[in-house]
């Protein structure tokens, strides 16, 4: 019982506040709805009993990408501009709600597979044996180092003053 | 009335469709920047609904999320590293009036 009410507040306050991201008109303020909905959304993730992603999403989302944003929205004099609507609202809306309707109507009417097995808790370990196994996932760790290491040096030559 | 599958991959089609609208429709390339930030937020969560209600045993889903996040937040930093040049060059990143690129 207690799942139940702890994901339907968290569904509402990560729905309104990605709404909130989208409609408020104060670029500082949608970036604090951001921060609301990541939030929201590791919640959502304990509900889940997925512990380990829970922390994870709160250290990297909340606390470096929200962290980026918000020193991306200083950097620019975005506060004053302010966020507005491109000449598109009308179409972006309408393909916006049929694409909505066509998910619901096909998660609604497929047949899922649920398995009844109990989840495996606590994560961490199992993960771990995942990623870095027998038969894991350890390629597209490497990768995905690379991939951090591209960034790092992509956004210093950006960034570097000629 | 317990929690099913469907009800987290609706949560997540509705946060991906609120992401889709902002990226979109918004001039602020910051802003589109956030939705986008949105949109992976759901794909995760369907991938954790996923992992959890199909897979329980195998948590496939979740390392999938764990590289999701890595490569949303590589993104993010890429993504802002280039509105600021955008910005320094132009003084503005109304992405209506960078149009140096269109046809």
């Amino acid at each position: 019982m207690g799942l139940e009410i702890a994901f339907w507040i968290l569904a509402v306050v990560a729905i309104t506040a990605a709404l909130a991201v989208v409609s408020l008109r104060n670029i500082f303020r949608a970036a604090l709805c951001l921060i609301l909905c990541f939030l929201s959304i590791a919640g959502i993730f304990v509900v889940l009993s997925a512990d380990f992603l829970a922390a994870v999403q709160v250290l990297i989302n909340v606390g470096a990408i929200a962290i980026l944003i918000i020193l991306a929205i200083m950097l620019t004099r975005e506060v004053e501009r302010g966020s507005l609507p491109n000449k598109l609202q009308f179409p972006v809306i309408a393909s916006t709600v049929l694409f909505l309707c066509i998910a619901v109507f096909a998660v609604i009417r497929t047949p899922w597979q649920v398995s009844d097995l109990p989840p495996v808790e606590p994560t961490t370990a199992e993960l771990a044996n995942k990623l870095f196994g027998e038969g894991g996932f350890i390629l597209p760790v490497e990768i995905s180092a690379v991939l951090l290491l591209a960034t790092i040096i992509g956004a210093i030559v950006l960034m570097r003053e000629k | 009335m317990t929690l099913g599958l469907e009800h987290f991959l609706i949560l997540s089609s509705v946060l991906f469709a609120i992401g889709l609208y902002g990226a979109l429709s918004k001039r602020s390339a910051v802003i589109i920047l956030m939705s986008i930030e949105i949109m992976l937020g759901a794909v995760s969560i369907a991938m954790v609904a996923f992992s959890r209600y199909i897979v329980p045993a195998m948590l496939t889903g979740q390392v999938f999320t764990i590289f999701i996040i890595v490569v949303a937040a590589a993104e993010a930093t890429v993504g802002l590293a280039i509105i600021i040049a955008i910005y320094r060059r132009r003084e503005t990143i109304d992405i209506t009036k960078i149009d140096l690129m269109k046809w």
